[in-house]
C-alpha cells in the first residue's frame, strides 16, 4: 500500500524529466522540454494577468483609500469575488465570449483585481493619521501626501494583496486548457493522453511553482516594507505578513472601555 | 470525467435533445444559445449534483470548523502555537486546490473522502485566524471581571471569551463556507461529483454553464445568509459583524 503510493509519486517525478509514449501510444508526452514549455506559458499568462490587475486596481484602490470614500464597495468586492467559483467563471467565458489567450487572461484579471483593490484601499485608508496630519502640516499637497506618505506606508498591505492574487491566478491558470491555452493544466485536463502519472506530475509542478511564487512575493513584501514600519512592528515579528495574506476582513474594533 | 476533445467538437448535443418536442427549444439548443425552455425541461438533472455539492460543503465546513475551533482554543492557551499554526495552515491554503486533489489521489483514492480532506484543509486558515483574532480582541476588562467573579480559566473561556469572540468566529465561518462552495466546484478532479462535474461535462453549452454556475453562486449566497441568521439567533443583542 505505502509502497504503491511511493511508486506513484516516483513515476510522476520521472514523468517530469523523461518523455514517454502517451496512453494511446501515438505521441511522446511529458519530459523536461514539455514541462518547461508549459511552465513558461503558465507563468507568462499569470504574469500578464497580475500585471494588468495591478495597473488597474492599485491606482483605483489607493485613490479611493486616499479620499476615504466608497469603503463598502472597495471591501465587499473581495467578498463577492470569493463567492463566484472560478470554474464557473471560466466556463461562462468559454461559452459566451470564446476561447483563447486573451479571454483567459481577462478572466484571470477579473479574479486578481478584488484582493489588490481591497488591500490598496485598506492600506491607504489606514495609513497612520498622525503621520498624514504632520505631512499636511508640513505643507505637502494632496498628491504628495498620497505618493510620499500614504502609498509607502500602504506598500506592505498592497503587496499582500498582490501576493494573494498572484497565488490565486497561478492556481487558476491550471484550468486554462479548457479554453485552449496550454498551461500546466494540460496534463491534468487531458487525462486520456497523459494518464494518471501525467496528472500527478503536473499537480506536483503546479503546487511547487505556486509555493515558490508565494515565497518569492513574500520576500518582495518584506523588502518593500519601509524601515520605519518594520521598527514599529518589531514586537509582532513576522506575524504581520502572515496575517495579511488573505483578502482583508474588516474587523469590529472592540474598544477597551 | 475529463473530456479532452470537448472543445474540438462544440457544441455538444445534450442529453434529452432528441426527446424534446418544442421546435424552438431544439433550434435553440442546436445553436448553443441560452435556452430557458431547455433549462425548465432538464432542471431535474441538476438536482443530484446540487445536493452532492451541498453535502461536500456541509461536511467539509463542519469538520473544518470543529478542527479549527479546537486548534483556536489550543492556541489561545498556548500562545506560542499561534505563529506555527498560522504558518502551517497558510502553507496548506497556498497549495492550489486542483493540485491538492490530485496529490491526494494516490493516497486516499478517488471519491468524496479525498475531496473532503482537501476542502477541510482549506477551511483551516480562515476559521483559525478569525478565531485567534476574535479571542485576542476580547476586552481585558471583561476577562478580569470574570476572574474577579471567581470563574475558572475554562469557565472564563467558555462563558466570556468565546461568546464575545463569536461575531468574528462566525464571520470566519461565513468566509469559509462561501470559499468552500467555490473550491468544491473543482472536486470532480478528486472523483467527487457536485456542480463542478456538471459544468465540466458540457463546458461549451451555455445553458448548462449558466445553470450549474448559477446554482453554485446561489448556494454560496444561501450559506452566507444561513450563517448570518445563525449569528442573529445566537446574539440577538448585537448586530452581526460584517464578513
Amino acid at each position: 500500500m505505502t509502497f504503491a503510493i511511493v511508486q506513484d509519486f516516483l513515476a510522476a517525478f520521472e514523468f517530469i524529466f523523461q518523455a514517454r509514449e502517451s496512453r494511446a501510444g501515438t505521441v511522446q508526452v511529458g519530459g523536461l522540454e514539455e514541462f518547461a514549455f508549459l511552465t513558461g506559458n503558465h507563468l507568462l499568462l499569470s504574469g500578464i494577468a497580475v500585471a494588468v490587475a495591478v495597473a488597474i486596481a492599485v491606482p483605483i484602490g489607493a485613490y479611493l483609500g486616499h479620499i476615504g470614500r466608497f469603503q463598502f464597495l472597495a471591501v465587499s468586492i473581495s467578498n463577492v469575488g470569493r463567492a463566484v467559483p472560478v470554474l464557473a467563471l471560466i466556463a461562462f467565458f468559454i461559452a459566451f465570449v470564446g476561447v483563447g489567450f486573451t479571454n483567459v487572461a481577462l478572466v484571470l484579471v477579473l479574479l486578481a483585481i478584488p484582493p489588490i483593490l481591497t488591500n490598496a484601499y485598506v492600506g491607504t485608508a489606514q495609513a497612520d493619521r498622525d503621520t498624514v496630519d504632520s505631512a499636511r502640516g508640513m505643507g505637502l499637497t494632496e498628491r504628495q501626501r498620497l505618493t510620499r506618505i500614504e502609498l509607502p506606508l500602504a506598500l506592505p498591505t498592497i503587496f499582500g494583496g498582490i501576493r494573494t492574487s498572484a497565488v490565486n491566478v497561478v492556481a487558476t491558470a491550471t484550468i486554462a486548457p479548457y479554453a485552449n491555452v496550454e498551461t500546466l493544466g494540460q496534463p491534468i485536463i487531458n487525462f486520456n493522453v497523459y494518464g494518471g502519472t501525467g496528472q500527478l506530475a503536473a499537480a506536483i509542478v503546479v503546487a511547487t511553482i505556486t509555493l515558490a511564487v508565494d515565497a518569492g512575493l513574500g520576500g518582495v513584501q518584506r523588502l518593500v516594507t519601509p524601515k520605519g514600519l518594520k521598527l514599529a512592528a518589531q514586537p509582532a515579528g513576522g506575524r504581520r505578513s502572515l496575517l495579511a495574506r488573505l483578502p482583508f476582513t474588516p474587523r469590529r474594533k472592540v474598544q477597551p472601555s | 470525467m475529463i473530456v479532452a476533445s470537448l472543445f474540438a467538437q462544440a457544441p455538444q448535443v445534450p442529453e434529452g435533445f432528441f426527446t424534446q418536442r418544442d421546435p424552438d427549444d431544439l433550434s435553440c439548443v442546436a445553436e448553443n444559445g441560452f435556452c430557458p425552455g431547455w433549462i425548465v425541461e432538464n432542471f431535474e438533472r441538476y438536482v443530484d449534483p446540487f445536493f452532492e455539492h451541498v453535502y461536500l460543503v456541509a461536511v467539509s465546513v463542519a469538520i473544518g470548523f470543529a478542527i479549527a475551533f479546537c486548534l483556536g482554543l489550543l492556541a489561545h492557551r498556548q500562545r506560542w502555537l499561534t505563529g506555527p499554526l498560522i504558518g502551517a495552515t497558510a502553507a496548506l491554503y497556498t497549495i492550489p486546490s486542483i493540485a491538492l486533489f490530485l496529490l491526494l489521489l494516490p493516497i486516499t483514492g478517488r471519491g468524496n473522502t479525498t475531496a473532503i480532506i482537501a476542502l477541510v484543509a482549506y477551511t483551516q486558515l480562515i476559521i483559525f485566524r478569525n478565531m485567534v483574532n476574535g479571542l485576542r480582541n476580547v476586552p481585558a476588562d471583561a476577562v478580569d471581571a470574570a476572574a474577579g467573579m471567581g470563574l475558572t480559566p475554562t469557565q472564563t473561556l467558555l462563558r466570556v471569551e468565546v461568546p464575545m469572540a463569536l461575531p468574528e468566529i462566525l464571520a470566519g465561518l461565513r468566509i469559509a463556507a462561501s470559499t468552500t462552495v467555490g473550491l468544491a466546484t473543482l472536486a470532480f478532479f478528486a472523483g467527487a461529483g457536485g456542480l463542478g462535474a456538471q459544468i465540466d461535462a458540457q463546458i461549451n453549452f451555455k445553458s448548462n454553464v449558466v445553470v450549474a454556475g448559477g446554482l453554485a453562486v446561489v448556494l454560496a449566497a444561501a450559506l452566507d445568509l444561513l450563517v448570518l441568521g445563525m449569528q442573529r439567533a445566537l446574539m440577538p443583542w448585537r448586530r452581526a459583524a460584517p464578513a
